[in-house]
């Protein structure tokens, strides 16, 4: 089955649905679908029980920061009753996001992968995505890993605390602008 | 997640037990979180992290070459395979293609992995079973051949660093292959010395069988992968299923199991390490020839082109996967491992509830964890 017809079969049986083919650039040829949040769980459901994907094999997320777009923008003004041609810079702030990417194959038709991600609102304070552990029990401790390194919020999980770093631990590592906290015995060092 | 919720007067009766990290049975520095109804597990959490670096922080600052030694030190029994499924993906991240010479030796040695991998685990599975020494030490003996050849190739017993997207590293001599040849001769005598002694073993039947009961559906729903999924009956071997490297040219058989118990666990370690052996006399006679490297393989400076790419190899102990994406510059924008260890422990619990503490060492040692690879 092409991700052109699964995308098909997601919009078509799920009223409000909405699925998007995000292309890669790479030799790998290996597209993938992006379905958004609202519908994330009925999709699993959906591709899991009528797709026969019945194996989600990885599931992890990726960190996008905001972007600082510059752009240069000719404007013609008047100065002094010349027209002048003057440049403007102007800043775009594009807000970043979190993504979640699941790797699906189907144990009972040997096919796959299909990838599925989702993508949540923003970095800071709307970063729930639906759990897709109730659908596959494989995603328990990777969306926890999510969770712990990412930051990113299951609704629905069933037991979504830390996995790998301790608990009272408050950031999350993975992020591209983490900030790892000052060593207390490397400061003692360089104060000798 | 399914849990046996004993009745509210009973809770209070219930014994909390810290098993780990600090065990001798739980292979490493892992912990499980047990509550006891006398004996009986009523309850099972697995805590890790006491092992975790960070592995995939490192990998996305350093280059893609930089990254293999450390793959070498995820699942540090199976240096091999781990080099195999990072060079698998870069592969599928630019494009690269393998010369076939080089296709042959990486089956060879990824064969050699497996079976000192499944040897040592049958040896320490049975260690947990109390059979202290004898099984571990025959099992050790022929790892440390196996060991031998891997540093007469790489330099290093161990952490061998030895695999390169695009090819390996090193050609093998003849006289390596000869000498391989020769443990691949010697070693079903080894699995028939290591059956007699173990598969009819009483203890080892009462032990194991009908114990860690693994049903078929929630092994798949669980993404169980390896030695652990054919033993609950499921016919899913990449090597059958994407033919990864050159597997299609060899003959060998999946072994499969009914019950999914410790037993059928074990009998799957056995059985694949006799196809293994199969395979690696088929490589060995046919190895080709002629270049071990893509000439258009760059290993220092190596930028991909924007995009991201899924690889996947049947490891000794399931699914490893590596998933990269590429920014277009020197290092990974996101450098991933599918861990199979860490994923085969989601149903610890489901396989230990009801069961005796003491089986819980024996159904941990069925399932085969690394925890370089689980906590990373």
């Amino acid at each position: 089955m092409t991700l052109e017809e699964i995308r098909g079969r997601l919009q078509g049986d799920i009223p409000g649905c909405q699925a998007e083919l995000v292309v890669n650039g790479s030799p790998s040829a290996q597209n993938s679908l992006l379905i958004d949040r609202q519908h994330g769980l009925e999709a699993a459901r959906l591709l899991r029980d009528r797709l026969h994907l019945d194996f989600c094999s990885n599931v992890t997320a990726v960190d996008w920061p905001d972007q600082d777009k510059t752009e240069k923008i000719k404007t013609k003004q008047t100065v002094d009753g010349v027209e002048k041609e003057v440049e403007e810079t102007r800043k775009t702030k594009i807000p970043g996001y979190l993504e979640v990417v699941y790797h699906l194959f189907s144990m009972t038709n040997k096919e796959g992968p299909v990838i599925v991600r989702m993508r949540t609102a923003n970095r800071t304070d709307d970063v729930t995505l639906p759990s897709l552990t109730p659908v596959w029990r494989s995603a328990e401790f990777q969306e926890r890993e999510a969770f712990d390194l990412y930051g990113v919020v299951f609704e629905g999980h069933p037991d979504l605390r830390r996995i790998l770093m301790w608990e009272g631990f408050t950031d999350h590592p993975m992020r591209k602008d983490y900030v790892p906290p000052p060593d207390d015995d490397l400061e003692i060092l360089r104060e000798r | 997640m399914t849990q046996v919720a004993p009745p509210e007067a009973q809770q209070d009766n219930l014994l909390e037990i810290s098993m780990g990290p600090q065990h001798p049975s739980t292979h490493g520095v892992f912990r499980m979180d047990v509550r006891l109804d006398g004996e009986r597990v009523m309850r099972l959490k697995p805590v890790f992290g006491y092992l975790h670096r960070n592995h995939e922080k490192i990998a996305e600052a350093a280059s893609y070459l930089s990254a293999i030694p450390y793959t070498d030190r995820l699942d540090y029994l199976c240096s091999m395979t781990n080099n195999w499924g990072y060079a698998l993906a870069v592969e599928k991240l630019t494009g690269l293609t393998v010369p076939e010479r080089a296709e042959y030796i990486r089956v060879i040695v990824a064969e050699l992995t497996r079976l000192q991998n499944h040897a040592g685990m049958v040896g320490f599975l049975l260690q947990d079973m109390g059979a202290s020494g004898t099984p571990l030490m025959y099992a050790f003996r022929e790892r440390e051949r196996v060991l031998d050849l891997f540093e007469s190739l790489s330099g290093a017993r161990m952490m061998c660093n030895y695999m390169r997207f695009g090819g390996v590293r090193v050609d093998c001599s003849a006289e390596w292959l000869s000498q391989t040849a020769k443990l691949v001769a010697g070693f079903n005598s080894f699995l028939d010395e290591f059956e007699q002694l173990l598969t009819g073993n009483e203890i080892l039947m009462a032990r194991t069988q009908g114990v860690g009961l693994l049903p078929r559906e929630l092994a798949i729903n669980a993404g169980v992968t390896g030695p652990g999924l054919r033993a609950s009956g499921v016919n899913y071997d990449l090597r059958k299923v994407d033919r990864y490297g050159v597997y299609d040219r060899f003959q060998f058989r999946v072994p499969l199991g009914e019950q999914g118990d410790v037993f059928d666990r074990y009998m799957m370690r056995v059985l694949e390490m006799r196809e293994s052996l199969k395979i690696l006399e088929q490589a060995l006679r046919d190895i080709p020839p002629g270049p071990i490297m893509d000439p258009k393989a760059r290993l220092r400076g190596l930028r991909p082109k924007a995009g991201e790419a899924y690889g996947r190899i049947e490891s000794p102990k399931g699914e490893l996967g590596f998933y990269l994406i590429s920014d277009g510059s020197p290092n990974p924008y996101r450098y991933r491992v599918r861990p199979p260890s860490l994923i085969n422990l989601t149903v610890l619990e489901d396989m230990c509830l009801g069961h005796n503490i003491a089986d819980v060492v024996v159904i941990l040692g069925s399932i085969d964890i690394v925890m370089g690879e689980v906590d990373r």
